[in-house]
């Protein structure tokens, strides 16, 4: 069973829609129970780190996300909030406390002269002999949409460089992260996603 | 490096895609998910709908066709027309669509750009701006309602104000749209966008004027916007997005092919 992770955030459905062009079948929970019986999870993210976090507290998924042994790729503010924390805060929470699955801190990228929110197509890095990026050709580009990163560190498998390098694609353990959209990444995209679901 | 991206625009009415000269006459282009579809298989980057009626209408898009739009193609899409509140923008996004793009609400009321970049993220909230360049008095004006030619409207702001006003309210994103060329077709409005992109941190989408494959490269070199966006040359097959994105690659613009 592969499930995405509800984490009332919008945008599942671009991820369930990517998965099922593959032809797999996929459900869409909040149940800790379901997610524990899953055979590989996605966390999907589209918004904020304050409002992904305080959804996952509301729905008391926090211990049960931490406590998956099976494969879980976590995309775009899914990937961030692996993370021990994100800078990604408003007014009186400047700081917002993430997972801490995966080690590092979530930083408003420092792009300048460059435009942020980075924001399109660019090429990414990976390590030698990643499986999630088995048979993608070396300088595919992917969609990015993002004006916080995870600096590199020992987790990251790939890296993209916007102003500086930053981390594209992370792995520690069954976690497994990306920066860009692997589900509005074209032929590229659709085989990373492929990738995961045959690790 | 960053690609520039290549944005087809499909103008949305009544479930239908349409194209107007200057935003008048709409004639049917032809329904939405197979036109999607080819352009994604062409190679475009990302693609806008607007729905052209729903601001000046006062009613929210039908949003039936974005999950059908969002179930076959796999390239970042955005939608505009008519997007209200937070709430409006949810469902858009939960239908599927990457980004909102948000017009005339805007004008009417600049909180909303707040109110939705802190909800959503500004990654995923585009300011569109239809800019009117009057010769009699020298002015770049923000058009409102512009779907529809009676209820259109010139606003309070200057192009160039107004840019800086979102910006600091938290857009992610401008698409700026030179009324003066829409759908003429003889090039995109450089100048004007070089003024804007001088005073524009955040991605600059050029529109408005497309005709050929030479418009492309010269707004990409002479006024270094992120993306162009256009309609009437890619829905009448006057220019192939495979054939531009190779000829822009020889003309030393960043492209994916």
């Amino acid at each position: 069973m592969i499930v995405i992770i509800d984490t009332g955030c919008a945008n599942l459905s671009s991820v369930k829609f990517a998965i099922e062009r593959l032809g797999y079948k996929v459900t869409v929970s909040k149940d800790a129970q379901i997610l524990q019986q899953a055979d590989k999870l996605f966390l999907p993210g589209v918004g904020t780190a304050k409002e992904a976090m305080a959804n996952l507290i509301e729905r008391d998924l926090i211990e049960p996300i931490k406590n998956l042994t099976q494969p879980v790729l976590g995309i775009c503010l899914g990937m961030q909030i692996l993370a021990i924390a994100s800078e990604e805060g408003f007014g009186d929470q400047p700081i917002i406390e993430t997972l801490g699955i995966v080690e590092g801190h979530i930083e408003k990228m420092d792009v300048a002269p460059l435009r942020s929110p980075h924001m399109g197509w660019n090429q990414i890095t990976p390590k030698l002999d990643e499986p999630l990026f088995k048979d993608i050709p070396p300088g595919s580009y992917f969609y990015f949409v993002h004006s916080y990163a995870l600096p590199v560190n020992e987790c990251t498998i790939a890296s993209c460089d916007y102003g500086s390098p930053f981390t594209a694609a992370l792995n520690k353990d069954n976690f497994y992260g990306v920066q860009f959209h692997p589900e509005r990444s074209g032929k590229a995209g659709a085989q990373l996603i492929k990738n995961f679901l045959e690790l | 490096m960053l690609a520039k991206r290549i944005i087809p625009c499909l103008d949305v009415k009544n479930g239908q895609v349409v194209k107007g000269v200057q935003f008048r006459n709409h004639e049917i282009v032809g329904d939405i998910v197979p036109l999607a579809k080819r352009y994604a298989e062409e190679g475009a980057d990302e693609l806008v709908f607007y729905d052209i009626a729903a601001s000046s209408d006062d009613r929210v898009v039908d949003k039936s066709w974005v999950s059908r739009v969002a179930e076959v193609i796999d390239i970042p899409f955005c939608v505009a027309g008519g997007i209200k509140s937070e709430e409006d923008a949810r469902r858009i996004l939960e239908f599927g669509a990457d980004k909102v793009s948000i017009n005339s609400p805007a004008l009417a009321d600049p909180s909303l750009i707040n109110r939705l970049s802190e909800k959503f993220g500004v990654q995923c909230i585009v300011i569109g701006i239809d800019s009117y360049f009057d010769e009699e008095t020298g002015q770049h004006q923000v058009k409102q309602f512009t779907g529809n030619e009676d209820a259109t409207v010139t606003t309070k702001w200057n192009t160039f104000d107004w840019i800086k006003e979102v910006q600091s309210r938290g857009a992610g994103e401008i698409v700026l749209n030179v009324m003066n060329q829409d759908g003429v077709r003889c090039g995109y409005d450089i100048e004007q966008l070089r003024q804007a992109r001088a005073i524009c941190n955040i991605p600059l989408i050029a529109s408005g004027g497309a005709g050929e494959m030479k418009h492309f490269a010269d707004v990409f070199n002479d006024a270094d916007v992120d993306g162009a966006l256009a309609a009437s040359v890619f829905h009448k097959q006057i220019i192939n997005i495979g054939e531009l994105k190779a000829y822009l690659k020889t003309q030393q613009v960043e492209i994916r092919l």
